[in-house]
């Protein structure tokens, strides 16, 4: 079977060709043109990944702060991990980098403060 | 009157860039005059992953990476003034700007940098038909809404262009609750980046219809639906029959980026038709004497990296003409736009008295496939590469030596172009 | 109860109100949407009519000659900007000079002085953007363009500096005579007064059917409109016309008070008045005749398109005055183009009959003059600098692209009769109409509407009723886990 993704390491966006056997098996990839592109293929084809960023509540102000993951997590947990951002609330003073959530849902990644709170 | 070294009107990505690299070329007396409250331009509201892949070499959201340049401009001590508007300029770098804590001031500059970036091209521009109603914003307002005040203008959305802000926007407003129809374009391709279509639309099942525009806003008050019709690839008319109606209360709208040049405008710059930008050549200087242009002001970029790496450019430029070191000569030579190719930036260059390597950027006219990217000097191809795809969603970037150029006698012009 | 009831804040309902401020007499004015100027007054061609269209001996004439010659004044009470650019009405083809002829003929018997034939290379010295297909045009040196929504807050405002009443979000639902006086039921509660002035516009038949049996009938009449970025101000600098035709005066192309130029309008009969829905066909309509005065309309430049809707009547001409089995009940009915040019005209002519009918008195300390809004992007550096020094807000501007300051938005707000909207703010300011669309500015301006009225973001409008501009907050307060 041939699956046809679009690579997203850098803005080529390489249309990466891959031949999955029957066993689930990757056999052979083509139309990747780096690293990148190989190991990425290999990885949205076996276990899809990604980057969550999203927005905090802070006590007192409608204005958020925002979060991101900090490591790409497992793309079927995306709601889940939205759903863990939503339940948290943070107060100020809170700065770039700060931990809001330790190791989200057990996917070895971090909600970090992308913005600060003074 | 106050007299300044470098005066830098934006203190977005392309501002802060500039700043910090006239600084570390020696400047010492540069000011940043921002409109907004606080640095960092539109990067304040791009929470999103995907910046500084080129610069940093690693992913970060476009605080973070605002950071990085705002925390250096503390560190160096550079002046900025906030909450500051640059009402007046003139082609004798007297600048003239507004805020509460000083009323009007005058500055006279040795050399000005415009980094004001670009607007987002409104629903008036496309004349879509129907109501006025409420509900219908760019992408961007919508983006600053929910991201920096926290409001979410609405529950159900259709999105009219696939600009790389409305990609963000459909995952955004999927995030936070609300439901995207819909991703409208009237070109036969995207003109956002692959990963945006394959992380924000295609990993929420929204549908990326191409070939389609709105033909009619329902709803007298508040947005209630939204009639999207297939065009003719060939003449963008809507094609009858091919009418539906998607039920929505917002709409938003990424159907462009205009470079924002009133002020360059008042400098008596000279612009470009095909970039809307300022006309410069491989220093960035524009027509204009010791007035520089870089970032989306200039040209609309795809990705930030490349306007701090412009934005350097300019910054450390200023600072050459601010010591009287800048030596150009002969006249400028015209960089012509060639088959498939639109907006190359510079637009002039001085092959004999140039020092450092000049970087090509332009936009592909269309989606070619296995192309190659050409340049032509004296009728001489002087670079050639290939690549597997080029559209024009991705700006392309070709650098060039000085050495290149002095290798053809007697260059009249430079043309870049794409031979399919 | 009042003396009076103004049904309608148009232009011609307000310039009535103003007239009315000149009595002793209590005035109310009743508005059915959120704001006054929401209607026709809002969306037209922004001109002050030379008078030689209207056929002689109509009302239309007669009030749009005396309203022409009324401009100077009123606009210079109020502060409204006014200039006298002059009008053209061109003949792109020989077989159109008759035509000319009898439009100038038909002026002079409306008693409209300076009508003049000029030919092509006057034409072309005078507007050399002008189709080079261009043959003659009547030249009229009484055309002028005016700001009609500043022309009716002005009115509304000077009327309410005087003491007369605004009632917005004012639907009448029901006029009726009851014993001597009139009661009208209105979304606003229900009203007694002595005399009822219907200046109703879209509406005026229906109000007018409600009392009297000489009825009449409003035909909505829509047109289309482009504006066109202020970089191209200077294009033209007549007002020019096309020969008009059975459904009104043509498509033009005109430069407006602020810069932009407009071209249109279409004109297509609807049944719905309050359809001001633009249309695909309208506005390809709209470009190509107007293409035949300017040949190559910078679409790319257009900044918005905008309908408006006609109060076109079955008689043909306007219905003004005392309804004659309906004593002490005044109509301004069917008033179209030359509407806003008629108004001061118009606005006199009703506040005055129904002042005698009252017996009223002159009001003694009747202060004709309002300033407007003194406005940033007009002022020397020193004035701003002056500005700035008496009040901050005027250094933050809030509208880039019409260079509006937060002072000016302000300053709207808190106005008699003052913006209530976000659509309120721009006909006050300027605020949004530039060629952003109000990207930028809505979050700001949101904002200072929130602190002005002591209201939620939730709750803003663009123009009043479901019109609401944001949906939700992100986050409930109280909502959320402690990290």
């Amino acid at each position: 079977m041939e699956k046809e993704i679009t690579c997203i390491g850098c803005p080529m966006g390489c249309s990466i060709t891959a031949d999955i056997g029957k066993d689930g098996k990757i056999n052979s990839l083509s139309g990747y043109s780096c690293g990148v592109g190989k190991k990425y293929a290999y990885g949205e084809l076996t276990l899809p990944k990604r980057m969550v960023t999203s927005l905090v509540y802070v006590r007192g102000t409608n204005k958020p702060l925002p979060v991101k993951t900090s490591a790409p997590i497992t793309k079927s947990k995306i709601p889940e991990c939205l759903g863990a951002i939503r339940s948290v609330s943070v107060t100020a003073p809170v700065r770039v980098g700060d931990i809001i959530i330790k190791n989200v849902l057990g996917e070895d990644a971090d909600i970090v403060a992308t913005g600060e709170i003074i | 009157m106050r007299n300044v070294d470098i005066i830098i009107i934006g203190g977005g990505p392309a501002g802060l860039a500039a700043a910090v690299s006239a600084y570390e070329s020696g400047c010492r007396d540069i000011l940043i005059l921002e409109r907004e409250e606080k640095l960092g331009g539109i990067l304040k509201q791009c929470i999103h992953n995907g910046f500084g892949l080129k610069m940093f070499h690693e992913e970060l959201t476009g605080p973070e990476y605002a950071k990085k340049y705002i925390d250096k401009v503390i560190a160096y001590g550079i002046p900025y003034e906030c909450d500051t508007m640059v009402i007046g300029i003139s082609d004798d770098k007297t600048v003239t700007a507004v805020n509460r804590v000083n009323g009007v001031q005058v500055f006279k500059a040795k050399a000005v940098v415009l980094a004001m970036g670009c607007r987002e091209r409104p629903r008036g521009a496309l004349a879509i038909p129907g109501y006025r109603c409420s509900g219908i914003y760019t992408a961007g307002t919508a983006q600053r809404l929910v991201n920096l005040e926290g409001i979410m203008p609405g529950k159900k959305v259709l999105i009219l262009g696939s600009g790389d802000i409305g990609l963000i926007m459909a995952r955004r407003m999927t995030f936070m609750g609300a439901q995207v129809l819909a991703c409208v374009e009237l070109m036969p391709y995207s003109s956002g980046l692959k990963r945006n279509i394959v992380q924000c639309l295609d990993d929420f099942g929204i549908p990326l219809l191409l070939n389609h525009t709105v033909v009619d806003i329902k709803g007298r008050e508040r947005l209630e639906g939204a009639v999207v019709a297939e065009v003719d690839p060939e003449t963008k008319k809507p094609i009858p029959g091919t009418e539906q109606c998607f039920d929505c209360d917002t709409l938003l709208l990424s159907v462009g980026l205009i470079p924002e040049n009133e002020l360059t405008k008042m400098a008596g710059v000279k612009l470009s038709e095909s970039t809307k930008g300022a006309e410069v050549d491989e220093s960035l200087e524009t027509s204009a004497d010791g007035i520089f242009s870089c970032g989306n002001v200039l040209h609309v970029h795809d990705l930030v990296d490349f306007v701090s790496k412009e934005a350097e450019k300019a910054g450390a430029n200023a600072y050459r003409y601010v010591k009287g070191d800048m030596k150009k000569t002969g006249g400028g030579v015209e960089v012509k736009n060639g088959y498939g190719v639109s907006g190359t930036v510079p637009q002039f260059i001085h092959p004999e008295s140039m020092d450092e390597p000049v970087n090509f950027m332009f936009r592909p006219k269309g989606v070619y496939k296995n192309a190659e990217i050409c340049v032509e000097a004296g009728g001489q191809r002087i670079y050639s590469r290939k690549s597997r795809i080029l559209s024009p969603g991705e700006m392309v970037n070709v650098q060039l030596s000085p050495e290149v150029f002095k290798q053809v006698p007697c260059i009249e012009d430079v043309t870049v172009k794409v031979e399919a | 109860m009042f003396d009076v009831i103004i049904i309608g804040g148009g232009v011609i309902g307000c310039t009535t109100a103003r007239n009315l401020a000149r009595y002793d007499l209590n005035v109310a004015l009743l508005e059915k949407a959120s704001d006054i100027c929401e209607g026709q007054s809002k969306a037209n061609t922004a001109i002050v009519h030379g008078g030689y269209d209207a056929k002689p001996h109509t009302l239309k004439a007669k009030y749009n000659v005396t309203g022409n010659g009324m401009f100077d004044k009123v606009c210079s009470e109020l502060d409204v900007p006014l200039k006298w650019n002059t009008s053209l009405v061109a003949a792109f083809s020989e077989s159109g000079i008759p035509k000319l002829e009898e439009l100038k003929h038909q002026g002079e018997v409306n008693g409209v002085h300076g009508l003049s034939i000029i030919g092509r290379d006057e034409i072309i010295r005078r507007e050399p953007n002008i189709s080079r297909s261009v043959c003659a045009a009547l030249l009229v040196t009484n055309g002028g363009i005016v700001c009609p929504y500043e022309l009716t807050i002005a009115n509304a405002e000077n009327a309410a500096e005087n003491g007369v009443r605004f009632y917005r979000n004012a639907p009448v639902t029901k006029v009726e005579k009851d014993g001597g006086q009139w009661r009208v039921q209105s979304g606003a509660g229900t009203f007694t007064s002595r005399a009822v002035i219907n200046c109703a516009g879209l509406y005026s038949d229906v109000i007018n059917n409600m009392v009297s049996e000489n009825k009449f009938h409003i035909k909505p009449r829509r047109g289309e409109y482009y504006i066109i970025d202020k970089s191209y101000a200077g294009t033209f600098n007549a007002s020019i016309f096309q020969l008009p035709t059975k459904m009104g005066k043509g498509i033009l192309v005109t430069p407006t008070v602020d810069g932009t130029l407009l071209v249109g309008p279409t004109a297509e009969d609807i049944d719905d008045r309050d359809d001001t829905r633009t249309t695909s066909g309208g506005l390809a309509k709209a470009l190509k005749f107007g293409s035949a005065t300017w040949e190559h309309i910078p679409m790319r430049d257009v900044i918005t398109t905008f309908a408006g809707i006609r109060a076109h009547c079955d008689r043909d001409d306007f219905v003004i005055g005392e309804a004659q089995d309906a004593p002490l009940f005044f109509n301004a009915g069917g008033v179209e183009s030359p509407g806003l040019t008629s108004s001061p005209a118009i606005g006199e002519y009703l506040a005055d009959s129904a002042a005698e009918k009252l017996g009223a008195k002159a009001k003694k300390n009747f202060n004709p003059i309002r300033k407007s809004i003194p406005k940033f992007r007009e002022m020397t550096d020193r004035e701003r600098a002056q500005a700035i020094a008496s009040d901050q807000d005027y250094a933050k501007i809030v509208c880039r692209c019409e260079t509006v300051t937060e002072a000016e938005i302000r300053a709207s707000i808190r106005r008699p009769v003052g913006a209530r909207t976000i659509d309120g703010i721009k006909r006050r300011t300027r605020t949004g109409m530039g060629r952003c669309q109000a990207g930028f500015c809505t979050p700001a301006t949101i904002k200072i509407l929130c602190e002005e009225l002591g209201i939620s973001p939730l709750e803003v409008t663009k123009f009043g009723g479901e019109s609401k501009m944001l949906d939700r907050y992100l986050f409930d307060k109280g909502g959320g886990n402690h990290a």
